[in-house]
């Protein structure tokens, strides 16, 4: 991807970090550290924390206890975002979808007054040619498949030039080929913008294809952090679980399946 | 208590959105296309409306005083009754309750909308603030239109008022004798007054349902929940600052 540019990449730390909604806690005490320019996947089943983390790391919410930082300043201060930049592409896009995607895609150098309106049509339009949806440019969000919303979403956050991005659940409601292309596509960015990243996902094949790091989240708590590798060989019983779900083939549900067939 | 402290959190945070707002008003000039999109779609749409259901109300405002003062033969002065009423109170709480029915329940719905889909939350991480961007140029679009709405409503009623007493058999006066009552009882003040009202109702209505918008939480059918809330509101702020306003613009 020509139309990257480099950035200078910064550390994540979490310490501590509890938040609850009413009297549901859904996280206890994550603690982890992403290092500068690192790819680092946070993997957990449905309902693990695993969004509401991504929130506190980008600001959207303020944690209840402990501490987001993003390099040394606290990640829920707004003046946080005007000394770093950090993008989070939305699980389900979040594209404005009263505007076409060139705007969509303009919209931030436009609104930060970066570069004039010709040097935005430039970038925009090579970004667009590098993610492969050039043809979109006059659509509106509605008229995109999911994959490619999927892509308009990434190309918007790398217009921002970020050196954080986040991804949440990059590769849901996609296909195996738009997965594995979409996995592919985080690793290339990583690397050649430098940006550091943190993934948040289930899907096990992405985290081993493309982490440097990768965490466990289960119930609001961290069960594992360490490199895929690790992370295949551990022998937690909660790891283990995750990574190899067992189906029971006794269970009545199926063998009414198989007197159906 | 709870919900006492619910309805105080709900005004605060109404109060600090207001303030974001008005402190980017110098980011104005910045936002001037998004500005035309919304005085368009505050305008254009509700100026037929308006001026149509004016015309009706300073119509019917005419046969019934026409009906009640005729025996007093007071006739004469329709136009000074009508004239007075529209200008200073059925023209801007008619033209309010419109423009809550038209344009603050579409500002909740396209704000609501966007809170539940993330857009207002992508806006957050990209370091734009939705008060700048959303809410500032429905703000400047609705003080600007405000103004062009009320006089609108007012000739209209005031036209629709004059028809009657000159088409209604038993009422049956002329345009001039009509105008001149009006123009007799009603001076700039009255007219100023009005739109001063208008004005606020205006403000109040965008901000309400900027507001309601912003804070929606939930799914889809969130959004019409948050749409009728707000139309609900609105009425209600509408006549109770009426009131109010109308006591110190007397």
């Amino acid at each position: 991807m020509e139309s990257t540019v480099t950035v200078e990449p910064v550390a994540v730390r979490i310490e501590n970090l509890s938040k609850s909604y009413g009297e549901q806690e859904v996280l206890r005490g994550v603690s982890l550290e992403v290092k500068p320019g690192q790819i680092f996947v946070l993997m957990g089943p449905s309902g693990s924390g695993k969004s509401v983390l991504l929130r506190q790391v980008i600001g959207l919410e303020a944690p209840d206890q402990g501490e987001v930082l993003i390099g040394d300043h606290k990640a829920h201060i707004p003046s946080t975002h005007d000394v770093f930049r950090t993008a989070l592409v939305f699980q389900a896009g979040a594209l404005f979808n009263s505007m076409t995607v060139y705007d969509n895609l303009a919209l931030y150098p436009r609104e930060h007054r970066l570069y004039s309106e010709s040097e935005i049509r430039d970038k925009v339009t090579s970004v667009m040619k590098a993610l492969s949806i050039e043809t979109a440019g006059r659509k509106i969000p509605a008229e995109l498949s999911g994959g490619m919303k999927k892509r308009v979403a990434v190309a918007r956050a790398i217009i921002m030039e970020p050196q954080l991005i986040l991804y949440d659940e990059p590769t849901s409601e996609l296909d195996p080929i738009l997965s594995a292309t979409t996995s592919e596509l985080i690793a290339t960015i990583s690397r050649e913008t430098g940006a550091t990243s943190l993934v948040v996902t289930h899907d096990r094949d992405l985290a081993l294809s493309i982490a440097d790091q990768v965490a466990l989240l289960m119930n609001g708590r961290m069960v594992f952090t360490g490199t895929p590798g690790e992370l295949s060989r551990s022998e937690d019983s909660r790891v283990r679980e995750f990574m190899n779900p067992s189906i029971d083939p006794h269970n009545p549900r199926f063998r009414k399946q198989e007197n159906d067939a | 208590m709870k919900a006492v402290l619910d309805l105080l959190e709900w005004i605060g945070s109404g109060v600090q959105m207001t303030f974001r707002t008005i402190r980017y008003f110098p980011h104005l000039p910045r936002q001037w296309r998004r500005l035309v999109d919304q005085c368009l779609f505050m305008g254009y749409a509700t100026v037929p409306l308006v001026a149509i259901l004016s015309f009706f109300i300073g119509a019917v405002l005419a046969l019934q005083m026409g009906y009640s003062i005729i025996d007093f033969g007071a006739k004469q002065y329709i136009g000074s009754i009508v004239g007075l009423s529209m200008v200073r109170e059925l023209s801007p709480v008619m033209t309010a309750v419109m423009v809550t029915g038209r344009v603050g329940s579409a500002v909740t719905a396209e704000l609501a909308s966007m809170k539940v889909y993330q857009e207002v939350d992508a806006l957050r991480t990209m370091n734009i603030p939705p008060e700048r961007f959303l809410v500032l140029p429905r703000l400047a679009a609705i003080i600007v239109v405000m103004p062009v709405l009320i006089m609108v409503s007012v000739v209209a009623g005031w036209i629709g008022g004059q028809v009657v007493s000159q088409v209604v058999p038993w009422i049956d006066i002329t345009a001039q004798t009509y105008y001149n009552a009006l123009k007799s009882f009603t001076d700039l003040d009255d007219v100023t007054d009005g739109v001063i009202k208008a004005e606020l109702f205006g403000i109040g209505i965008l901000l309400i349902s900027s507001h309601i918008g912003l804070r929606t939480k939930g799914g889809p059918r969130e959004i019409g929940a948050a749409v009728t809330r707000a139309v609900v509101v609105c009425i209600i702020f509408i006549l109770i600052f009426d009131y109010f306003i109308t006591n110190v613009l007397i």
